[in-house]
């Protein structure tokens, strides 16, 4: 399977140079980009799917004509899995990019967006293959720039550089951690191959513990964990649509992946980090959220949404390890694989939400939720399958956010049960916060999707919106579906990934979570059939009698207009009043003034709690603390020529001296 | 087959007498006679008799509404024991599917709302929205109280392990989680002191407001999804607080609708003689009902660990 694996990376690897090499052209680079990538993402689907149904696992090693070494690459369940939600979903994205790119032909240069595209895709899949520590960062380092240059593609806008700056300095602030902790591994193991790392750092240890540390804060940069999310706020907005919706389904879960990955090097793990994780969870999840809810941006609604869905992630990655930890099999398999099917689920409902604000972003020219209402009778594909993604992410039944978030929960019952009370404790904090996570969310996607779509509309943009053409279309149905079906046969999604999870625990599936997984597409059923019942009778009792249309009641009130309707901002105040103490809030108010006042202004911005009360002040204190070490930097060049000068001097002295001293 | 066929016609029948027990005891309050205690049956099947009107704002979306909310309501229903321990469709983890069944009714109802694009039924749903916060971790928290001392989740096994003998202080815990359950029926199900289902102005309700544009069996369906809504969550805290048997018997279907009808009298009662809460306050009420039920999990747990 790696051969065909291999294949998907040359695939993308060359259709991207050819959509490099066709830059004037940019019909035939969004062509060759688009084929290639296509091919690539159908072959690599097919190959993932079968390794991980037979849970096939395959080493290939090959000398790297560089000195560190030889490049080292297997496949394995773990890998199998994320290679599957890869190639699915970035092939459903590629056909979405291909019609959201065909308005800018003629207007700007196609062939960054596919090169980078594809390259971004191939660097994933070499990366999630890759079995050697400096294999991995380079092609880690090639996923962060190609995605840089992609969320920069509209680099003419002032926010869009800031953004991409914003999103590199992140990036590369990350993978510094990356390269300590692959130091650090390398330094014990004696090699980079990941091989060699499994055994060779004691298990629960404080190596393991930097490790660990060092690993939650390299990737949680890339996956979003709060305060380390900042980015991703700013560049999803920036980026084109098919690409906010690639890097929020698929590139940040790479984060998760590499966790995972380091996971499997550290050894049996030992509780405290799993209740790391819980508590990174409960904040990343409960934060993302209240933040998604103060949004009108909808693409930045969305990448607040992203950070919440991580932190369930996180959730469900904490309980397993504190079961794995006590070895209660049952516990660590329900966290781990409530984590990846979340981290499957989300990469579905993700990039379907944002190919639906990429679509209303299309139609209206707006991202933002204020200035939109009504869309609905414009674009009925869009907004049903918006409506499905929304029911997803929320985590209700019939779709398949409920399917890993019912994973999670269940397994932190059962560890309130089956542990120690000290780790049960923090395991079960996972109950009360899913539960408002998952309420908030509700809220959030209500709000979303009733003021984009039901309604009125509030202003022009939306008067001459269209549905969006078949390219469009077409990955956004085949998504929607993709998430009923897991959601209505949830048994099946388990089977499926269950082999990615016996990686960490040996444990399999209980029969009494596959029955209860079976019993939710039973009443699933039951809830379509009485759905259906009900819209019968409702036919036949009205069959016969008048039903007429009019306008909608305005309690008396006769002249009603779009703009008297409830606004996004309305709608969450009452709910957020509570949460206020946690988001920071500026005002800024002018006027009424006098007796006859003129005129008057209220304007409220809504910020990041993490940005402004802990990333902001850390910073500045940082800055100026390096302050000091500024005093050699005169910018007068003779004291230069000093410096350099001096360097000679002592490195002299010092080579000199191991001369003499040898 | 019998017990069934005992709890769907329980599930189907029952419901809207507690909207005319909870009526009776107001009016009783209040001195009145009150309308007739079946009168709810009689408003529903008066509706299901009537055309419709539908607003040309909506679309398919306000129409699902009434009828979504009402399937995940009865889909509760069926998976939540009633005059026994068994659930025609119980399983483990019924309790977390439960809770979400409720919030996709909410989901439609909320949706429904947004779509008629009036600016009252918008407070409504967003009100409902902001409610439904701080009492979701409560739900959560006390069917995490009788589910984590039963070793599993799901409703079956917790009302199989739950002791009898609740009362004399044994059990606080169950104590808090039987509290905090009456808090969330309140807010739920949009009764005093979180909302007034009787007021008289739009800009004051929560529910009520939310559905201002259905009409004919499609408030027929929301009044009667209501009503169902009030009963699970009764029976709910019917099993916290009664030795129901573990197995059909006519003590069970006795047990479970007394204790529906003497919960219908105390919210009647409640009703009667609590204003209802400043809409600021509400989410300070449900919080508070939070933390006790948070302070009984850790009760639990102890206990548990002792």
């Amino acid at each position: 399977m790696l051969g065909w694996i291999g294949l998907s990376i040359g695939l993308l690897i060359g259709s991207a140079l050819g959509a490099a090499v066709a830059f004037r052209a940019d019909r035939s680079s969004l062509a060759i980009g688009t084929a290639g990538s296509i091919l690539a993402c159908v072959t690599g689907a097919a190959a993932s799917i079968a390794a991980l149904v037979s849970s096939l696992e395959e080493s290939f090693l090959a000398d790297w004509p560089l000195p560190i070494g030889e490049i080292h690459v297997g496949l394995d369940s773990l890998s199998a899995f994320f290679l599957a939600c890869i190639f699915v979903i970035s092939g459903l994205v590629t056909v979405y990019g291909a019609g959201y790119l065909r308005p800018y032909i003629g207007k700007r240069r196609l062939a960054p967006a596919l090169t980078f595209f594809n390259l971004l895709v191939a660097a994933m899949v070499a990366l999630v293959i890759a079995r050697d520590g400096i294999f991995f960062l380079v092609a880690w380092e090639v996923m962060s720039f190609a995605s840089f240059f992609l969320v920069t593609f509209e680099n003419d806008r002032e926010d869009v550089r800031r953004a991409g700056m914003t999103y590199l300095i992140a990036s590369q602030l990350g993978v510094a951690f990356l390269f300590a902790m692959f130091a650090l591994l390398g330094h014990s193991a004696g090699s980079f191959n990941f091989d060699s790392f499994a055994g060779n750092v004691p298990a629960g240890g404080s190596l393991a513990g930097i490790c660990f540390l060092l690993a939650v804060v390299g990737f949680g940069t890339k996956a979003g964990f709060v305060p380390l999310h900042i980015w991703l706020p700013d560049a999803h907005p920036a980026a084109p649509s098919h690409v906010s919706a690639l890097m929020s389904g698929v590139m940040i879960k790479m984060g998760i992946y590499g966790l995972l990955r380091t996971l499997l090097f550290l050894g049996s793990p030992p509780a405290w980090w799993g209740a790391l994780l819980v508590g990174i969870g409960i904040v990343t999840g409960i934060s993302g959220v209240l933040h998604a809810l103060t949004q009108r941006d909808i693409k930045r609604l969305l990448a607040y949404s992203s950070v919440e869905n991580i932190g369930i992630i996180a959730l469900g990655l904490g309980v397993g390890i504190i079961g794995q930890s006590h070895g209660n099999g049952a516990v660590a398999f329900l966290g781990y694989a409530g984590a990846l099917l979340h981290v499957f689920n989300h990469g579905l409902f993700k990039s379907l939400l944002f190919e639906g604000a990429g679509s209303v972003l299309h139609a209206t020219g707006t991202r933002n939720i204020e200035s939109l209402g009504g869309l609905y009778r414009h674009m009925p594909v869009t907004g049903l399958t918006f409506l499905a993604g929304s029911l997803a992410i929320c985590g209700l039944p019939l779709f398949n956010g409920f399917a890993s978030e019912w994973l999670v929960y269940l397994g932190a019952f059962q560890a309130g049960s089956g542990l120690p009370a000290a780790w049960g404790v923090t395991a079960i904090a996972a109950i009360p916060a899913l539960a408002l996570i998952g309420a908030l969310a509700v809220a959030c996607f209500v709000r979303a999707f009733g003021v984009v779509f039901l309604g009125e509309s509030r202003t022009e943009a939306v008067t001459g919106a269209h549905e969006a053409g078949i390219a469009m279309r077409l990955p956004m149905i085949v998504t929607a579906v993709l998430c009923a079906v897991v959601g209505i046969w949830p048994a099946g999604a388990l089977r499926l990934i269950a082999p990615a999870v016996q990686m960490f625990t040996h444990a399999a599936a209980t029969t009494e979570t596959l029955e209860s997984l079976t019993a939710i597409t039973r009443i699933a059923s039951v809830l379509a059939g009485l759905v259906i019942v009900l819209v019968l009778a409702r036919k036949v009792l009205l069959r016969g009698r008048e039903v007429s249309q009019a306008p909608t009641w305005g309690c008396g009130y006769a002249l009603p207009t779009p703009r008297m309707q409830y606004s996004a901002a309305s709608f969450v105040e009452p709910l957020l009043r509570p949460f206020m103490a946690l988001i920071p809030i500026r005002v800024r108010r002018d006027g009424p003034n006098g007796f006859f006042p003129v005129k008057a202004t209220y304007e409220e911005r809504l910020g990041d709690a993490a940005g402004e009360r802990v990333l902001a002040p850390a910073s500045r204190a940082f800055i100026q603390a390096l302050s000091r070490v500024r005093i050699i930097q005169q910018g007068r060049i003779q004291l230069y020529l000093v410096y350099i000068a001096a360097t000679l001097v002592i490195l002299l002295v010092w080579q000199l001296a191991g001369v003499t001293g040898r | 087959m019998l017990e069934i066929v005992i709890h769907i016609a329980l599930l189907i029948l029952f419901p809207p007498l507690l909207l005319g027990l909870i009526n009776k005891t107001k009016s009783w309050f209040a001195g009145r006679t009150g309308p007739p205690l079946l009168q709810a049956y009689f408003d529903i099947a008066k509706l299901l008799r009537k055309g419709a009107v539908y607003s040309r704002t909506t679309t398919w979306v306000f129409r699902a509404g009434p009828i979504v909310s009402l399937g995940s309501v009865l889909s509760a229903g069926l998976i939540l024991p009633l005059a026994s321990n068994v659930a025609p469709l119980g399983f483990t983890g019924d309790v977390i599917l439960f809770a979400y069944l409720l919030g996709l009714s909410r989901f439609f109802t909320m949706a429904a709302a947004l779509d008629t694009g009036s600016a009252f039924e918008g407070m409504g749903a967003s009100r409902e929205a902001a409610f439904a916060v701080p009492a979701e971790p409560a739900l959560f928290l006390s069917l995490a109280i009788v589910c984590i001392p039963a070793k599993a989740a799901s409703f079956q096994a917790a009302w199989d392990a739950l002791p009898w003998a609740l009362w004399g202080g044994a059990h606080p815990a169950y104590l808090a989680a039987a509290i905090a359950l009456f808090a969330v029926m309140l807010a739920e199900n949009s009764r005093i002191p979180v909302d007034d289902p009787n007021t008289h102005l739009e800009l004051t309700m929560i529910h009520e407001v939310m559905v201002l544009d259905h009409s004919g069996p499609d408030f027929a369906f929301i009044l009667y999804g209501s009503a169902m809504k009030l009963f699970i969550i009764a029976a709910l805290l019917v099993h916290v607080l009664l030795p129901i048997p573990e197995h059909l018997s006519w003590t069970g279907v006795i047990l479970l609708c007394l204790g529906e009808a003497a919960l219908a009298v105390l919210i009647g009662v409640v009703e009667s003689v609590v204003a209802r809460l400043r809409l600021t306050r509400v989410p300070q009420f449900l919080i508070g009902a939070s933390v006790l039920a948070g302070i009984g999990l850790a009760i639990a747990l102890y206990r548990g660990a002792a």
